[in-house]
């Protein structure tokens, strides 16, 4: 094997600045949107995992162990080749004919869908982490059972979650690379391909690396300092 | 005012409450004792329906807990309720603490609601904490509060669940002061305490539970004086020595 050729500045060349640039912005398009159905969808369902009905409770509990269970990738395939086709006829047709960037909304909707069955454990959690007597006091005092989440339970589970869920958060990120798989250009894909019409792989990822990296690293600051500004007072704290 | 009629409750095969009936008049103060595991918590969530029974019928105020009609909030709130490990909300202050419910449930003004926890306090001799959170207090104060928002609801009774078995002993006295002013203002109370004192002081009657069931309700002259069942006069040596 010879000397490696270094070539940093073939990422500043064009195309392939651009290439890496739309890919970046791909990948954190597809970390937002699936975040946005995935934490709303997953507090819901996480919600419904400790109340006290029980058909609410198992229905929740079924869409939990399928979509955890399930590997992603098998998900993310079941979702663009097997679904349209189990659709009535002339849903599948419009979805595999107008549907506008199907690859694109299928990971969203496939990642958001997963991410959504983490959520809901990390809020199920939290909630259950809370002894039984607050939920007590809040319904002595005559709140309803719905009061009683919104004014008690849910403010303390999600204050002692931010961790995990920012992990959650950053899962999603990173998973998002899987879209590659059904064609999406995102930031994965894309260094792959400046890899294969430059031969520049190291200079490819490492990018690619850096950029991770840097995002991953600005959402755990923020997220230290949302937990830091939201911490109950005299609340015991776990690490730093 | 309270009227519990020949309430069972099992859970599974295990009988926690077994055929307990008993009243409590207004303005009545009755203090329930017995060991551990008798079912006196049970009991007394009976009463507000934090607990559910299989059997029997618990009125307040003439209003049936256990009917499907009853509007359960609404009765609750009617009743003030204090627990052994006070349950104040961790993430709200003192002050709010005792708003919130005021405010959710009974629809006052924030304003209305604020003073009326600022005069609780003061009353509990706690103006100086209202702003601090539930983990900058002591047991003792964490639990006046816990008695102060409970007040805040206009109560027609109230229920305390060991108020004070959570507190270091030099706390206890603090808690049961306001307990005494209370019942001495003629507040309807039902005590579970494994306090002597606080009975001897203040309780009209002594209800005594074991295994489930109510194996004494008596003046508290009578129950102190000479407890007619074996078991309360073991239970009343064992916890009067210490
Ligand atoms: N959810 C439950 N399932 C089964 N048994 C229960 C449950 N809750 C309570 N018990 C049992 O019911 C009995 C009565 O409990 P309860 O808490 O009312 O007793 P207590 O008199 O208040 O005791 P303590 O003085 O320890 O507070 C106990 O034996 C307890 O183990
Ligand atoms: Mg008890």
């Amino acid at each position: 094997m010879g000397v490696y050729n270094w070539n940093w500045s073939i990422l500043f060349k064009e195309p392939y600045l651009g290439w890496i640039i739309s890919g970046f912005g791909n990948t954190i398009l597809i970390a937002l949107l699936a975040w946005a159905i995935a934490f709303p969808l997953g507090s819901v369902i996480g919600i419904l995992r400790t109340v006290e009905n029980r058909v609410l409770r198992l229905a929740a509990t079924t869409y939990v162990e399928i979509f955890r269970n399930i590997p992603l990738l098998v998900q993310m395939f079941l979702w663009y080749f097997v679904v349209p086709e189990l659709l009535p006829a002339d849903w599948g047709r419009w979805v595999k004919r107008d549907l506008p960037y199907p690859q694109f909304i299928t990971v969203v909707l496939c990642l958001g869908l997963y991410t959504a069955a983490r959520v809901a454990e990390q809020v199920r959690s939290g909630i259950e982490a809370i002894p039984r007597g607050q939920r007590n006091a809040g319904l002595a005092m005559g709140l309803t059972p719905t009061q009683v989440y919104r004014h008690v339970l849910i403010p303390v589970a999600y204050r002692t979650i931010i961790p995990p869920l920012t992990s959650d958060f950053l899962g999603v990120f990173k998973n998002s690379s899987l879209a590659l798989t059904i064609g999406v250009l995102e930031l994965t894909a894309q260094s792959r391909q400046i890899e294969e019409y430059t031969f520049a792989a190291f200079e490819a990822f490492a990018v690619a690396t850096v950029l991770y990296c840097l995002v991953t690293g600005l959402v755990i600051a923020i997220m230290r300092v949302v937990e830091t500004r939201t911490r109950i007072v005299g609340a015991i704290t776990v690490g730093g | 005012m309270i009227e519990i009629k020949n309430v069972s409750k099992w859970y599974g095969t295990f009988r926690v409450l077994d055929d307990c009936s008993m009243a409590i008049a207004k303005g009545e103060v009755v203090v329930i004792c017995g060991p551990s595991g008798s079912g006196k918590s049970t009991l007394i969530k009976c009463v507000n329906g934090l607990e559910p029974f299989t059997k029997g019928e618990i009125t307040v105020d003439g209003i049936s807990v256990g009917a499907r009609s009853t509007n359960l909030p609404k009765l609750r709130s009617r009743i003030g309720m204090v627990f052994q490990n006070f349950e104040l909300f961790p993430h709200m202050t003192a002050a709010d603490n005792i708003v919130l419910a005021q405010q959710k449930v009974l629809g006052r003004g924030a304003e209305e609601a604020r003073a009326k926890a600022q005069e609780l306090l003061a009353r509990m001799g706690l103006s100086e904490q209202a702003a601090k959170f539930p983990a900058q207090l002591s047991g003792g104060q964490q639990q006046r509060v816990a008695i102060a928002r409970a007040l805040a609801m206009d109560p027609i009774a109230m229920l305390f669940d060991e108020p004070t078995s959570a507190l270091d002993p030099e706390m206890i006295t603090e808690v049961l002061d306001v307990m005494v002013k209370l019942a001495e203002e003629g507040m309807t109370m039902a005590v579970v305490t494994h306090e002597m004192g606080f009975a001897r002081r203040v309780a009209h009657r002594v209800v005594f539970m074991d295994q489930g069931a109510i194996v004494e309700d008596a003046t508290k002259a009578d129950f102190f004086g000479k407890p007619r069942s074996e078991r309360a006069q073991l239970f009343l040596s064992k916890i009067l020595t210490h």
